[in-house]
């Protein structure tokens, strides 16, 4: 489904992500963590082919985005859904419109548009918002909106980057609900964050990199950073990425 | 497909240009400014041209005084050489007395102070209308040979000056226009690219969920377009109205003062609509991809 070969992507000489090697199967549900500035938007731009990697080969939903030309980046990032920390939905567009803007890319007709926009609100549980702006909603509605445009077209993964860092515990927990109740019906989740009890309380893959390398691969693993007193001091520190004033 | 591609297009166009009200309205009053100011030395231009033309008819009568002892006879004799020649529209003769009434009219009100000759000073004469400029020098040569001839006058150095005053006119006028056509390309670009990057973050969410280039683009595209055209429509009618209500004014001044006519409104609004709605839904076409370019590379 995803997979790293070998990959080195530098900035200058500041270390991206180097020599990584790894798979994801179908149907995973893997938690991506790490300090800030380990690697993880690094790991996720390559996906997306956001920037190109310097060394290695990467291999998404059967294509080897190495070798996609520009103009065919859209079709791979159609087949991967995308949810992010500030939802990123279009501001001048209602719910149903966001939403349905996913589908209206790939040209699907208006009818399938209409049947199948209220079923996804439906089961993201938005369906009465359906006709305000984002800027009326609530963060966690917020997200559920991005979550439904993430999965309307069915893609085979969703990533998802940090979609619980602007919520409130228990709005996180039930995007996470969300989420695993997604990759229940098939659907491959990497999921970059930095919530440890969101970590432990869902007992998935970890995949942890630091320093542009992966240090563990665990299934059923936890977020392991606390155990660790040296990064846990750092990390909550203030302006720290555990630094609540932050976030 | 690729039609429902357009469809999509163009219903986003009218959703975002209301949605945006401002910006649509900014950029609407530039272009309309602009092609406003295009329009205002459109009719500048077309009327002094027409002003010089019919000025230049003024002066391609050549005239020929005859000496007193010429008779009758051998000026129909030159009428008629006159007339065989290449370039001449028309020769007539024209007798000392009615050259005399010819100035009497020309005097108007005045015209009673001629009547103070007793002896009419003014010689018989033939004229010849040219009907090429170029052409008068040399029927003048084929004038100067004949025999009885006092003198020979045409406004050549007239001629030749407002004919070069003519050329600068065009030319001055070809740079003022080209030069505002760029400038508001210019400014449409920018004005364009402001709305654009008002909605980079929005182009960079679209790119995200997987649309292409031109799936982006189309709406904006039609959107530079539906204002450029609209543009194109309030300033055809702003430069009609401005016109109009010169005509009213001067019309008639001008008619009397310099006895020529202004480009009637009706011809000139009919070349201007065609003008303006090319100019206008190319600026907005141009302007639009113009100023998108740097948003769509990756």
């Amino acid at each position: 489904m995803i997979k790293f070969e070998d990959v080195t992507k530098k900035y200058g000489s500041n270390i991206g992500i180097e020599d990584v090697t790894v798979s994801i199967d179908k149907g995973d549900f893997v938690f991506l963590v790490g300090p800030s500035g380990a690697g993880k938007s690094t790991f996720i731009k390559l996906i997306l082919k956001e920037v190109c990697e310097d060394k290695g080969r990467i291999h998404v939903n059967g294509m080897e985005v190495t070798r996609l030309s520009n103009r065919q980046t859209p079709k791979l990032r159609r087949s991967i859904g995308i949810v992010f920390q500030d939802f990123r939905l279009l501001p001048n567009k209602t719910v149903e419109e966001n939403v349905a803007f996913a589908m209206e890319i790939l040209h699907i007709s208006s009818r399938t548009i209409r049947r199948n926009v209220p079923q996804v609100l439906n089961l993201m549980g938005i369906s009465s918002k359906a006709k305000k702006y984002p800027h009326e909603l609530s963060a966690g509605e917020q997200q559920r909106v991005a979550i439904a445009r993430a999965v309307i077209n069915n893609p085979t993964v969703l990533i998802a980057d940090e979609p619980t860092g602007n919520l409130d515990p228990d709005t996180a927990w039930e995007i996470m609900q969300l989420l695993d109740q997604i990759n229940r019906r098939g659907t491959t989740i990497l999921m970059v964050t930095h919530a440890k009890d969101i970590v432990d309380r869902m007992g998935k893959r970890v995949i942890a990199i630091d320093k542009g390398k992966i240090v563990r691969d665990d299934r059923g693993g936890t977020y392991g950073y606390y155990e660790d007193e040296e990064a846990h001091s750092f990390l909550c520190k203030p302006g720290g990425v555990f630094d609540s004033n932050v976030y | 497909m690729f039609i429902r591609g357009i469809g999509h297009a163009i219903k986003q166009a009218f959703i975002q240009i209301f949605r945006n009200r401002a910006m649509s309205f900014a950029s609407l009053f530039s272009i309309t400014a602009m092609l406003l100011i295009l329009g205002l030395f459109f009719i500048l231009i077309v009327n002094v041209n027409m002003v010089t033309e019919s000025a230049k008819k003024q002066f391609d009568t050549i005239q020929i005084y005859l000496l007193d002892q010429t008779d009758q006879v051998a000026a129909t004799q030159m009428v008629h050489d006159l007339s065989d020649l290449e370039g001449v529209a028309k020769a007539w003769y024209l007798s000392k007395e009615d050259a005399m009434k010819e100035y009497k009219t020309k005097w108007g009100d005045k015209g009673y102070l001629l009547d103070g000759f007793t002896e009419n000073p003014l010689p018989n004469s033939i004229r010849v209308q040219v009907s090429d400029l170029s052409l008068a020098d040399s029927v003048v040569e084929v004038a100067k040979k004949f025999e009885g001839i006092e003198d020979i006058k045409y406004y050549q150095t007239a001629v030749d000056k407002l004919l070069s005053v003519t050329n600068y006119i065009r030319t001055g006028a070809l740079v003022i226009i080209l030069s505002l056509v760029v400038v508001s390309v210019v400014v449409v670009a920018n004005t364009i690219k402001l709305t654009v990057l008002a909605r980079a973050r929005e182009i960079n969410i679209m790119k995200y969920v997987g649309a292409n280039n031109w799936f982006i683009r189309g709406p904006f595209l039609v959107e530079g377009m539906l204002i450029g055209f609209l543009s194109a429509a309030v300033s055809v009618g702003l430069v009609s109205l401005i016109y109009s209500k010169v005509m009213e004014l001067f019309g008639t001044d001008m008619f009397l003062m310099f006895s020529v006519t202004m480009v009637p409104e009706r011809f000139l609004i009919v070349n201007l609509i065609m003008i303006f709605m090319a100019l206008g839904i190319s600026i907005g076409a141009f302007g639009s991809i113009i100023s998108m370019r740097r948003f769509l590379d990756t």
